[in-house]
């Protein structure tokens, strides 16, 4: 059994609010019972484990001053609520949280709230595959519950901020949010990973559960920016009732370790999904996408974008699983994933994966990988563009169309400059073609 | 200001332009004419540089230089603009940031600082208006789902912000409707200048009598086989170029 197994759980059991332990000990028994994917797993062909620390210590909970810690955190307009290394920060939270939202940790939540959170905590991620959920479930020492009342319009966004900041040891974060979309409302979501600039190890293991009611409309951002040391393994699993949508954008820059498993279940008649993403390894970064929609009755939509650019010896992995019950007639459902490799070392294994069991459906895939296009660069050239700077350009342009999915202006207008300024700092994401 | 002697050229290895001569001076207007497939579109990708297209003898002086030791944008910034029968579509580059790089790659060979976003903006909505092109047009990918003549449209808008020395235009009035045809006429006309020459590829005697040509050569077999006045422009509208083959041959 690998070291990773071994590690100890007892001080999530003790932190916990009492109405969880029921929760945590079901998390443990799957947990123990379980194994560490091999790359003989399928699911874990292409992305190997072993650099996860044999053990981490918990995070702990240390204020950070965000200046010092090289951090800057975007204002969005709306409400926004920080963690440092998993550890609620009202420092740097605000107070207020906008009419219709009841935005709760775990930790504090009231009797009512509590029975809200058990009655729907596991029931969109499920018990019975993932490892790394049941560790979640296993050390959830702390939760964010967003409920969000049928009817309510939520205009401006609701940041979530999960910052790690900088500890003695490799530490570890299990956290996880828990959406509530009631029925008919509309509402934005930024989970935003971020870390203080160090070489600091930490692991996180993020779960994230939306349910989305009849007719609710949510837009999901989820930006995973942590630097290099910071490994990840997320879940972000959401439910669509009838006439739902979901728009939602993942962004991935490297790190040692990124892994992050999506899947959309369309299980109410007239639900539809927009699931983009863009990720941009470098170095010897690896990032690893696993998206699935679930087609489970008719007249869904649903459509996916993923692109990424891999530079210098990086390695990335797109899998993207469309899977059309039999039910689900007069589906459409669209994937695309489109990659951009910027040197020869770089590598990318992409592959869409159909299960069609309906006969009236619409689908619709590619998978391309390529580098960039040289008349494209040629014609940029003729007007006096640097072949550098006209690289620049069209690999900013590559994903640029993808961040224009975005929805949310400040949001898009935010990840514009980021990625402007890492294009511009670095040669490795620039295209190069020989 | 352009001294062609005998350009010899190949396309993946297909001899295209088979000694080639042309000679333009500033202030004047050519016009080139030709059969399809007789190495027009290919003289220009040539002078701009295009990947593939290999010169085999011959040599180009543009301005005093030696334009065929010149990278593509090292051209275009000494003052050489390709207003592409073709051009090509880059969606995810905006039309602005498009334009913008090039007007400043410009300015830095001037040893100009970069142009600021509002002045720019007011310019280039400025000549959307001369070339009747929405400065909607400005924010949409470079030439991303433009029609046909939008296309051409966009061409002579960057050509016109540019301000180069020599245009080529390589059919920028094929596909366009009569009204678009007096549009690149008058962007043309009003950016002639004693500084400033024009080399045009066009099938249609029309363009010609909007923009008034110093000469007209016929580009057939990958040579300049005629060269003459506006009037032989009448002459190959009257009886194509059969008679001008059967002379060569
Ligand atoms: N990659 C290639 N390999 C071989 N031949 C090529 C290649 N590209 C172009 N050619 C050939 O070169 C010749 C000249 O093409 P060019 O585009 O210069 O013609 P043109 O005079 O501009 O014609 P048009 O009036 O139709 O625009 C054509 O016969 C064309 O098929
Ligand atoms: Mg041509």
């Amino acid at each position: 059994m690998s070291d990773f197994m071994r590690q100890s759980l007892d001080s999530a059991a003790t932190s916990a609010p009492p109405w969880l332990q029921d929760y945590l000990r079901a998390g443990r028994a799957r947990w123990e019972s379980a194994s560490l994917p091999t790359r003989k797993t399928e699911q874990w062909k292409y992305t190997g484990l072993q650099a996860l620390q044999p053990s981490y210590a918990p995070a702990a909970d240390g204020a950070i001053v965000l200046a010092d810690a090289g951090v800057e955190l975007p204002r969005f307009g709306g409400y926004r609520m920080v963690f440092v290394n998993g550890h609620y920060s009202p420092e740097h939270s605000d107070a207020q949280l906008p009419v219709g939202v009841s935005l709760v940790r775990f930790a504090n939540a009231d009797t009512s709230q509590a029975a809200r959170i058990r009655s729907y905590l596991g029931t969109v991620v499920g018990q019975d595959q993932a490892l790394f959920t049941a560790l979640n479930d296993a050390a959830l020492a702390d939760g964010v519950f967003l409920d969000i009342a049928p009817g309510a319009v939520i205009e401006q966004p609701l940041h979530v901020v999960w910052l790690s900041g900088n500890q003695a040891e490799a530490f570890s974060i299990n956290q996880r949010l828990l959406v509530l979309c009631g029925e008919s409302s509309s509402a934005s979501l930024i989970e935003h990973f971020t870390g203080a600039r160090s070489e600091q190890q930490s692991f996180t293991n993020g779960v994230t559960e939306l349910l989305l009611e009849a007719g609710a409309t949510l837009c999901h951002y989820r930006l995973q920016l942590e630097e290099a040391e910071a490994l990840h393994i997320g879940r972000v699993h959401a439910r669509l009732g009838a006439d739902a949508t979901l728009n939602s954008f993942h962004l991935a820059l490297g790190s040692v370790l990124k892994r992050v498993d999506v899947v959309v279940d369309h299980s109410g008649q007239g639900a539809h999904c927009e699931l983009n993403g863009v990720y941009l390894p470098r170095g010897e970064e690896h990032v690893d996408y696993h998206t699935c929609i679930e087609h489970r009755v008719p007249h869904c939509t649903s459509s996916e974008v993923f692109r990424g650019i891999i530079g210098d010896a990086a390695t990335a992995v797109f899998n993207g699983r469309i899977h059309i019950h039999r039910d689900a007639q007069k589906t459409k459902a669209e994937l695309s994933n489109r990659n951009l490799l910027t040197s020869t070392r770089a590598e990318v294994n992409t592959k869409p994966e159909l299960e069609i069991y309906a006969d009236d459906v619409q689908c619709a895939h590619g998978a391309t990988v390529a580098q960039l296009d040289e008349m494209s660069l040629h014609y940029l050239r003729t007007r006096g563009v640097a072949r550098a700077e006209a690289q620049v350009m069209l690999s900013f342009g590559f994903i640029n169309e993808v961040i224009d999915t975005v929805r949310c202006e400040a949001l898009r207008d935010y990840l514009r400059v980021l990625l402007t300024r890492r294009f511009a700092r670095d040669p490795a994401l620039v295209g190069s073609v020989s | 200001m352009l001294e062609i002697e005998n350009l010899h050229a190949s396309v993946d290895g297909t001899d295209i332009l088979k000694g080639l001569n042309l000679s333009v001076k500033a202030g004047e207007v050519h016009a080139i004419m030709g059969p399809n497939g007789s190495g027009k579109s290919t003289l220009g990708h040539v002078l701009a540089g295009r990947p593939g297209y290999t010169v085999t003898a011959g040599s180009v002086n543009f301005l005093g230089q030696d334009l065929l030791a010149l990278e593509t944008e090292e051209r275009a910034r000494l003052g050489l603009f390709l207003a592409f029968q073709y051009p090509v579509e880059i969606p995810g580059v905006s039309n602005m940031e498009f334009m913008k790089a090039a007007v400043d790659a410009q300015r830095e060979q001037r040893g100009e600082k970069p142009v600021d976003a509002v002045t720019f903006m007011k310019s280039a909505r400025e000549t959307c208006k001369a070339v009747d092109l929405d400065p909607g047009f400005l924010k949409r990918g470079v030439n991303e789902g433009f029609s046909g003549g939008e296309k051409k449209r966009n061409e002579l808008l960057q050509m016109m912000m540019l301000q180069p020395r020599l245009g080529i235009l390589d059919e920028t009035d094929s596909g366009l409707d009569i009204d678009a045809l007096q549009v690149v006429a008058r962007g043309v006309n009003s950016m002639r200048s004693p500084e400033r020459a024009f080399v045009m590829v066009t099938h249609y005697q029309r363009l010609l009598d909007f923009i008034e040509p110093d000469f007209v050569h016929v580009l057939a077999g990958g040579r300049i086989v005629r060269s003459g006045d506006k009037s032989l422009a009448l002459e190959l509208e009257a009886r194509g170029y059969a008679w001008l083959e059967d002379e060569v041959a």
